[in-house]
Formats: C-alpha cells, structure tokens, sequence
C-alpha cells in the first residue's frame, strides 16, 4: 500500500530538518529499515529509514531543501499502485500539519521528544545503568532514532489497521549508531527488578510512566509494557534487525508531573509573592526540554551555573556628557557614570525578559521588575546591595539610593533585604583602571555585568581615526536560562542606551 | 501423628533427649519440684530424680556459669530461664564464656549447652518481662539463637539444640506453650538447626516471620489471597545460623519482602535480613524491605497500648500491600 514518509523528528528540539541528501531516487526498491536518506536537524545529521517496503515512488523534497517536522517527503508504495491521492494530499501540504501533531502527540506520550523513538535496551545491562542515569543513549541499538509516519487513517487507499503490509502506525526505534541525542535530565527511579527485566526485554525506561510512589517504575510496568509489546509484536513482518516496537505507545495512565515536553502549553504562573519582602514579583514557565538539556549538558562542563561572557565596547562619550551636563545643572545630583549604566542596564532587561530570569530547575523565573544588584567593595570581601525597580527610577534617585547603601554596606548595616533578591548585577572596577574583566554570577540570576574604565582611545569612525571614551562591558551569563545570541541582544540594546543616553528619557 | 501443644512438645524433646543421654540434666529456677514456671519439665524429676533435674538459687549469673562449667567437663546441661528476660543477668556467663570459650581455649573445650526458657511478648507484664531479646544473642559468633514457631519445630529444633556440641539460646514464646500442633513421636524426630522452612508458598510477597509472627504471617496470607495476593511465609526458626538462601530463593521468585518481628526495630534481627536481601537481592527487588516490628519504645502495661506495640494482622497486610504497590 501507499505510504508517505515524513519528515521525522530526529531530535526533541527538533522542529524542521534539512534534507541533506537522499540514499535512494525515485524507482529503487525499498525495504523495511534500509537507510532512505540522510537529514540534517539542528542537532546533527542522521539517517531516516524506511518504514514500509516498496518502491520510491515519489519525492517530493530535494536535497538541500528544508521542510517542517511532518511534511511529507516521499511517497512508497507498490509499483504499479495508484498514489495520485497521496500526490494531492502531499501537494495541498494539508498533511503536514496534521502528521507533525500525530507526531508530537506520541512524543508527548513518551514523555520526551527522544525518547519516544528510541532505543531497545541491550540484555547485558550497560544500556539500562545509562537509561536509569539519563544519559543519552548510543550503540548500535538504538541510538539516535529515525523514524517515519504512516498516514493517519481516514484514507481511500489506506486498508483498515491490521491487515496493513506495515509496523503500527507509531513510531518505531531503528538504530544508526549515532546516538548524540541528549534525553531529559529527568532522573528515573526504577526498582531494581523492573532495570532488570526492562534491560532483558529490551525495553526503554525512559519511554514508561511508573506507576509506583514517586512514579516508580515497577515491575509490574514493566510487565505491562512488556505485554503490550507482545501484541504489538504479533503485527506482521518486520525484519529481524528491527527493533520491537516501543512501550510508549501504550496509552499512559500517568504522567510524571516533572517530566518536561516540548509541546505542552507552556503552564505559567500567576505571580506569586516573592519570598524576599520588596523583591520582584515573578512568574514561573516550565523548562523546555532543550532548555533543561541546555542545562544539564553545559552544568556538567563547569559547575552548578554554567557561565559564558559576552563583551562589547560602548562609546561613552555621550553618556558622560550627559552626566556633566546633569550636575552642573544640579550640584547635589553627583550622578556617577556607573549610575547611568545601572539605569540603562535596567531599561534594557525589562526589553530582554530572558536575561532577567533565573534557573529554577524544573522552571524559568522571569521577573517583572528590574531590581539590579550593585557589587560593592568592603573591608571583608563584597556585597551587593539591590536597587530595586531601577529601570522605574531617575539616575539621580539611583545615585542616591546607592551612595547611601554603599555606605551602610561599608558600615555592614544593611539588612538581607537590602542586599538579597537581585535580578541582575553590576560589578565596576573602572575605578581601579580595569579595563575589562569577568564576574562571576551571584545565584540564581542569570547574568552579571562586569564594567571596565571608560578610556579614551583612537577608533575609526567613517574612515577617520578620532578619540572615544570607550568602556569594554563583560556580561556572564547562566547558559541555562541566558544564550548566546539572547545575551548579544541584551548587549546590544545596552549599548545603544548608553551611546544614545537621549533613550532614556523615550 | 498426635496433636500436642508446644509444652508438652518442649517437655517430650527433653525427656527423650535425658533418657538417651544421662550426662543430660536440667537446670534453672523452679524447674524441679514446682515442675517449672510454665509447666515444661512436668514429670521430669519425678522421672530422673534430683541430679538431673536440679532447683536453682534466684541466680542466674550463677547457674548460668555452673552450666557452662559443667559443660566443660563433658555434661550436656540445659539452663532453663524462667524467662529470657532474667537471661539479661547472665549474659556474661553466656556472652563472655560460653559463647568464646571454644575459641579461646583453642579448641580444647567444647560447651554443649543450650539455654532456654520464655521470650518475646506476654500478656500485660509490662517493659521488663515482656521484649524479644534474640537480636542481643544473635549478634555474638560463637552463640546459635533458635526460635520455634510450632509444637513440631519445637520438639525438633530442641531434641537438635540439646545434641549441638556449641551453646544455644532456645527462646520459647511465652504466648505459644498452649498452641497446639502434630508432633511426631519417633524419639529420632530432628529438625537440623540453620534451615528455614517455607511455611506458605506464594509468589507476589515474601513474609519473613519468626516465632509468634508465624501464624499472624500465614492468618495475613489467607487474607491477602482474598485480595489477589499471593504471599510466601517463610520462618527461619534458628536465627544463627542463618538460612539466607531459602529467603533469597523467595525473593527472587516474589521481588518483594515484609519482615515480620516482634522485638524493636533498631539493631534487630529483621535489619540483619533486610542487609543480606540487599546485599544479595538486590537486583531482584521491586520495592524496599519492609519492616514491622514491635515499636520502638519500652512494652506498655496498659492493654490497649500493648496490642499496639506488637505488629497484628492488619498491620501485615497492609505492609505487603504497600510493597506490592497496591495502596
């Protein structure tokens, strides 16, 4: 019968992939398992593989052409059968849609965009010690899974399940040895006995819901998976080096509430009430699956906060005339450059949310206020005393109110209120002559801002060498709430307030 | 066979023992001419006079060390406890002597003693004489703890105990002498110290019971298969040696284990096979060991908190519901 191949998702990030290069053209024969073509995902570039025996009848993406997770890229079916109803329904790109939800939908069933497709687990164990760690899964079993969609039924040409030349109408795990992809850094807990069964009958932790205290898996899921395995086995021919179709397609009774997905809603909360009396309000997202992959991934490469450093240069001669020109007008203002950066970092985090959150494991914390975490040095080390709300506040009220906190700092009078809950924090060390340095995040932020001198120095502007006041701004960053290009955003608005001081009165 | 309580079971095991061996004697508080505290050496004075079956001072520290050094010289004595709480006073006769002796002496003394009397919980005779102490004896090398749980195990277990060339500690519970049971009457009827017996077969939960958490295993088992579950009750009956193969044969096959004891939690007995199912389990478990033991606090006197401080039916049922994850 006739059977679209879809674009499938290769990757729990994945939402479109790139054809890179097909490994059969239209007429050859294929079979179940046999490599189809080769996709490029965000992540890596991976094999499909046929799930349906056939000929390559049609297709309809060619190599370098990028579609959306769901599209459908080629049509197999017997040779001399009639496929013009697929040809129009793929044409219309009515499929799509609908192919990527199907998709999603089991991806939600197993809990995990890579775990749905994945992976057998081998009998001698190593398989399962992994799968029970979370780490992802590599080998010549499973691995990074290919996989295709057959049409949803109904379809003229399409017989009633069951009688189908073909696996069930779910996705099927097929190994490539190219398993790079990160699984959820959810930790499973699993009962020894249920390991030890789920690795002898080849069954993916990571795809069950376990149904003991905590979402155990026990063993009894795993002779549940095991039977509804059993009846899916009993499906017609698939060749021996096919895995067996995956557990997660049974119907979940329970899913673990921790388990994050792609596709569910992102559930946001109301603002609740800060735990620090004056802090931010706030409101929590849950992490998404690359997020939480993003997370666990760069934290084991260096400690709990992994951070990276963006730095620019900022022409401050602007800025700094600003500031001469507000305290000749008013004596009493003593408005410091720092003053202007801290109102101006503040406009810029409440335009750049992302960088004004923090990473609160299972979720994101964004917060609503700007409250900006101000290093100062004291006998004994460094604190940070908070102004809050500074993006609401004049430069002059900023310049007040850290004076008069620096001074309590030094005089180690401030009150934990006064120097915990931060959003974001300045660190300055102009002042020393520093001319660019890193800081290091004060959790949980998600960044800080480290501040060099402002110097003149020759630069090139139109073709011409003249002399600017240029300060270098390091920002460190949580890489897992903050990216890279999400910080270079945030610098560059940055940036653009100070050498344009004029926006903060916009 | 006939059916006699354990007694009658305890008194058989000794009258065949003293008249097949005369270097057999007994020896303990009120055991002769007031024929015991609990009637179990009925008849033996009257039947092998007053050199074997001998009335002690109120001294257990005493006779506890007359026995072991009649035990060095070649008798066999039995040291009866009026109860295995009054053994507290003699636990250096049998921690420091008896147990050790064979060890020290480099072989040269053997001590084929056996210790027994009433222990665990009574009815209503409060914090002192109403505790299971076997874990105290069980920790020592150089001691065999034994613990019947039927009229058969005990005349068994003890007709073995008084033949054994190393002490035993032979606890009794105080609340079972009147249970009655088939006993066979072969005066050759032996039951080998170190071999549990699977009292119930089952296949979803294991209960490891012993002594008097014996019947209230199998009473749960019956309750439980009602429900669908099917419970195997195993009772090791000597607690050293140990027969960890037979439970670990059970929860290979069930997965799961509830330990059912009498004495506190803390250092027990049922800690002791919790860490050796683990240890040698542990890939087969599907839930953790559960214990359910006697609370952790001194016997109350008052009756309604002394029901509570002894695990009950109920309370067995619901342990192997929560590892069989039904609840």
């Amino acid at each position: 019968m006739a059977t679209q191949v879809v674009m499938p998702k290769l990757s729990p990030t994945m939402e479109e992939g790139q054809l890179a290069r097909w490994l059969k053209k239209e007429g050859d024969k294929v079979g179940i398992g046999e490599p189809l073509a080769e996709i490029d995902t965000d992540k890596a570039t991976m094999e499909a593989q046929a799930l349906a025996t056939g000929v390559l009848r049609k297709i309809f993406v060619q190599a370098g052409e990028t579609v959306p997770l769901g599209a459908i890229i080629a049509i197999i079916a017997e040779p001399d059968e009639d496929i013009s109803a697929l040809l129009s329904k793929a044409e219309s790109g009515a499929s799509s849609e609908e192919n990527k939800q199907s998709i999603q939908a089991s991806v939600q069933a197993g809990g995990d965009g890579a775990q749905v497709e994945l992976a057998r687990v081998v009998p001698d164990g190593a398989r399962t010690v992994a799968t029970i760690k979370g780490e992802p899964l590599a080998g010549d079993v499973g691995g990074a899974p290919t996989q295709q969609q057959t049409p949803p039924p109904p379809q003229p040409q399409t017989p009633p399940a069951g009688k189908a030349d073909e696996p069930p109408a779910t996705p099927v795990a097929s190994g490539n040895g190219q398993g790079q992809q990160p699984t959820s850094g959810v930790r499973l807990i699993v009962s020894p006995i249920a390991a030890r069964m789920a690795a002898e009958a080849g069954i993916n932790l990571q795809a069950l819901s376990g149904t003991g205290p905590g979402g155990r898996i026990v063993k009894r899921d795993i002779e549940a998976a095991i039977s509804a395995g059993g009846q899916q086995q009993a499906a017609p021919a698939q060749p021996s080096t096919a895995p067996p179709p995956q557990p997660a397609t049974t119907p979940q009774t329970e899913t673990p509430p921790e388990v994050p997905t792609v596709v569910s809603p992102p559930q946001t909360q109301a603002a609740p009430k800060p735990a620090v009396d004056g802090a931010s309000a706030y409101r929590d997202e849950p992490v998404s699956t690359m997020r939480s992959t993003i997370a666990r991934r760069l934290s084991s490469s260096i400690g709990p906060v992994p951070h990276f450093f963006l730095t620019t240069e900022i022409e401050m001669d602007r800025a700094a005339e600003l500031r001469r020109s507000l305290n000749e007008l008013e004596a009493e203002l003593k408005i410091s450059l720092n003053d202007l950066i801290i109102k101006a970092a503040a406009v810029a985090l409440i335009q750049h949310p992302m960088v004004n959150a923090s990473f609160q494991d299972k979720s994101l914390r964004f917060y609503e206020r700007a409250d900006i975490g101000v290093a100062v040095a004291i006998d004994e080390g460094l604190i940070t005393p908070v102004i809050r709300s500074a993006d609401r506040k004049s430069v002059g009220q900023i310049g007040r109110e850290v004076r008069e906190l620096a001074e309590r700092a030094r005089a180690r009078k401030l009150t934990p209120e006064e120097y915990t809950g931060a959003t974001f924090s300045i660190s300055n060390l102009g002042m020393f002559g520093i001319d660019e340095f890193t800081a290091v995040i004060n959790p949980p932020e998600a960044a800080i801002l480290a501040v060099g001198a402002s110097t003149p120095k020759p630069v090139v502007r139109d073709g011409q060498v003249s002399v600017r006041q240029i300060m270098r701004v390091t920002m460190s960053c949580d890489h897992r709430v903050v990216d890279g290009a999400t910080g270079a955003k945030f610098l560059q608005t940055l940036k653009k307030i100070l050498e344009n001081p004029l926006l903060l009165m916009a | 066979m006939p059916v006699i309580t354990m007694r009658e079971a305890l008194n058989q095991a000794m009258r065949e023992e003293m008249h097949r061996d005369e270097n057999i004697f007994l020896m303990g508080e009120e055991v002769a001419s007031y024929q015991g505290a609990y009637k179990v050496s009925k008849g033996l004075l009257d039947e092998f006079g007053d050199k074997r079956v001998i009335d002690s001072p109120i001294t257990e520290l005493g006779f506890a060390g007359l026995g072991v050094g009649a035990a060095m010289v070649g008798l066999r004595p039995i040291i009866e406890f009026m109860t295995f709480n009054f053994s507290i006073l003699a636990t250096d006769q049998i921690v420091n002597s008896a147990a050790k002796m064979l060890y020290m002496s480099g072989g040269q003394f053997k001590i084929p003693i056996v210790f027994r009397g009433p222990g665990g919980s009574a009815y209503q005779v409060s914090s002192q004489h109403s505790q299971a102490i076997e874990s105290w004896f069980a920790h020592f090398p150089g001691l065999k703890v034994v613990m019947p749980s039927t009229p058969a195990d005990a005349k068994g277990l003890l007709k073995s105990a008084i033949r054994d060339d190393d002490p035993v500690i032979f606890i009794e519970q105080e609340r079972m002498y009147g249970n009655k049971g088939e006993v066979s009457d072969d005066p050759e009827f032996m039951i080998p110290l170190g071999v549990a017996e699977v009292k119930r077969e089952g296949t979803d939960a294991t209960i490891v019971a012993r002594s008097l958490m014996v019947p209230i295993a199998l009473k749960a088992a019956e309750e439980l298969e009602k429900q669908g579950v099917s419970v195997e009750v195993i009772d090791p009956r000597t607690i050293r040696p140990f027969d960890t193969e037979t439970i670990i044969r059970s929860v290979m096959k069930t997965n799961r284990v509830v330990i059912a004891e009498e004495s506190h939690p803390f250092c027990g007995v049922g800690a002791e096979i919790s860490a050796q199912i683990m240890e040698r389990a542990f890939d087969y478990l599907d839930a953790p060991v559960k214990r359910v033991s006697g609370v952790d606090a001194p016997m109350p006197y008052a009756k309604n908190l002394e029901k509570l401080a002894i695990p009950d039916l109920p309370r067995l049922v619901a342990a192997v519901r929560e590892v069989s994850y039904l609840d």
